[in-house]
């Protein structure tokens, strides 16, 4: 048994960021980070942070390709009812599938589609990319700290559609309105960057590792 | 809805940030990982660091700064300079850098970018797009591409490029007129706008910025998704607030902080 929050890494680009803003936020409050690539990790871990960037299909089989690691993160996370907080493509995977490349297949932990941003006029431009205003719609602990009218760093050109509104925890319009955050029970997960999000974001990641679902 | 970003620009040689005026009569603007803290304090939207000289090889003082930087920014970083090879991408990101900016290698092969955004995602694969007009007074305007610096024409359209390497996948066209460049009478407006209009991605305005009327023309006529300058916050005549009023002055959306 660790005490410790786990950053999964699996060679999904920038886990740099991640790490840093996690490993400031941690020392705040008193709290360790270990960023690894071991099943054995993921299942002693307090929390489960799932990071991501590029397209849905690598980062999945990436997953998979470390061999235990998609299912210590099942086991921790659903079996044992540890915090998750999945980051951009970390937190698409939460979806049924990926409709980006083809059709992959995601935890389903969010039941609903990850689908291409429907362009609302040749002025919104793909990937949706920079700071754009937060609409929270709960009064979730993580994002209750969230405040009016902050914005986040995005940076995607697919978003998750959940199936059930009451998994939209927040949304964000670019022409078109989508989820800025979705999560049910011990789950979290922003569309956004909170590692690059400043000091919303580094608040928000306080606020998970001090949550207890 | 999405802010306008308003990105100061940090143009590093042998450690320290300069400033080219039309890229010679180089100036110190100290120290860039300083520099870069300031700016985040500060509430900028993003940092770009362009490595001017551009000799690092995988490692090399510039990827410390990088690796610095990004220690001690919680704000997007945007790296360029030299990018030759996917390893070279490959070794920034690892650096901290979140979008990597190619240059003169795309335009040699733009299949470089689609290689890097293949491995790495669009998103994170920056074209820096360095145009000069070509046409004369009262031609229709046409501008071409210039690598080395703005040295060397490559005879090939401005617009056709652009396009062309965003159907490689590039995420972003970061776009400077060499025209411009170190003048300070404010960006080639034409130009941004014929680009911006002409790719689905975003593009952000470089090269001319003498004063915050010209970031605002940058979005209002020139259409730009964001904003880049950088003597003007290096040497303290205004700041990312300042910048930023401005711009919301003008009915551009932006992030207050």
């Amino acid at each position: 048994m660790t005490d410790k929050t786990v950053i999964v890494d699996y060679d999904s680009g920038n886990l740099h960021s991640a790490e840093k803003a996690f490993a400031r936020a941690a020392a705040d409050i008193g709290e360790e980070i270990l960023v690894s690539a071991e099943p054995e990790d993921v299942l002693r871990a307090e929390r489960v942070v799932l990071p991501g960037v590029g397209a849905f299909g690598d980062c999945a089989a990436g997953l998979h390709a470390a061999r235990g690691l998609w299912e210590a993160i099942e086991q921790r996370v659903v079996k044992d009812g540890r915090p998750f907080f999945g980051i951009c493509v970390g937190m698409q995977l939460m979806a049924e599938r990926g409709l980006e490349r083809g059709a992959h297949r995601g935890f389903g932990w969010i039941p609903g589609d990850v689908v291409e941003i429907e362009r609302a006029g040749p002025e919104f431009k793909i990937p949706h990319m920079g700071w754009n205003k937060l609409d929270v719609a709960t009064d979730h602990p993580v994002l209750a700290t969230i405040p009016d009218n902050a914005h986040a760093y995005f940076v995607h050109s697919f978003h998750l559609r959940a199936d059930n509104p009451d998994h939209i925890l927040a949304r964000t319009t670019h022409g078109v309105s989508f989820a800025a955050a979705v999560g049910r029970d011990n789950l979290i997960g922003t569309q956004f960057h909170p590692e690059k999000s400043q000091e919303v974001g580094q608040a928000l990641i306080r606020a998970f590792l001090k949550w207890r679902p | 809805m999405l802010t306008v970003r308003v990105i100061p620009c940090l143009d590093v040689k042998d450690g320290r940030v300069v400033k080219g005026v039309n890229f010679v009569g180089l100036r110190d603007a100290g120290d860039p990982v300083e520099a870069a803290r300031a700016y985040d304090a500060a509430g900028a939207d993003e940092l770009c660091l362009l490595d001017i000289a551009a000799s690092h090889e995988g490692r090399g003082p510039f990827y410390d700064i990088v690796s610095q930087t990004a220690e001690q920014c919680f704000m997007p970083l945007t790296v360029g300079g030299g990018v030759r090879a996917v390893e070279d991408v490959r070794a920034l990101l690892r650096a901290g850098a979140d979008k990597v900016s190619i240059n003169t290698a795309a335009v040699k092969n733009p299949d470089l970018v689609a290689a890097g955004a293949d491995k790495f995602g669009a998103q994170c694969i920056v074209v820096a797009v360095d145009a000069k007009r070509v046409s004369g007074p009262d031609e229709a305007p046409r501008w071409e591409i210039f690598t080395h610096g703005g040295r060397t024409p490559a005879g090939i359209d401005a617009i056709e490029y652009a396009q062309l390497v965003v159907a490689k996948g590039a995420g972003e066209i970061l776009l400077t007129s060499m025209d411009r460049d170190g003048t300070r009478i404010g960006y080639d407006l034409e130009l941004t706008r014929a680009i911006s209009r002409a790719v689905s991605v975003p593009v952000v305005a470089s090269g001319g910025v003498g004063n915050l009327d010209h970031l605002a023309e940058g979005v209002t006529e020139g259409e730009a998704s964001a904003v880049l300058a950088a003597s003007i916050f290096h040497f303290g005549e205004a700041t990312i607030l300042d910048a930023k009023k401005r711009l919301a002055a003008a009915g551009a959306p932006v992030r207050m902080v």
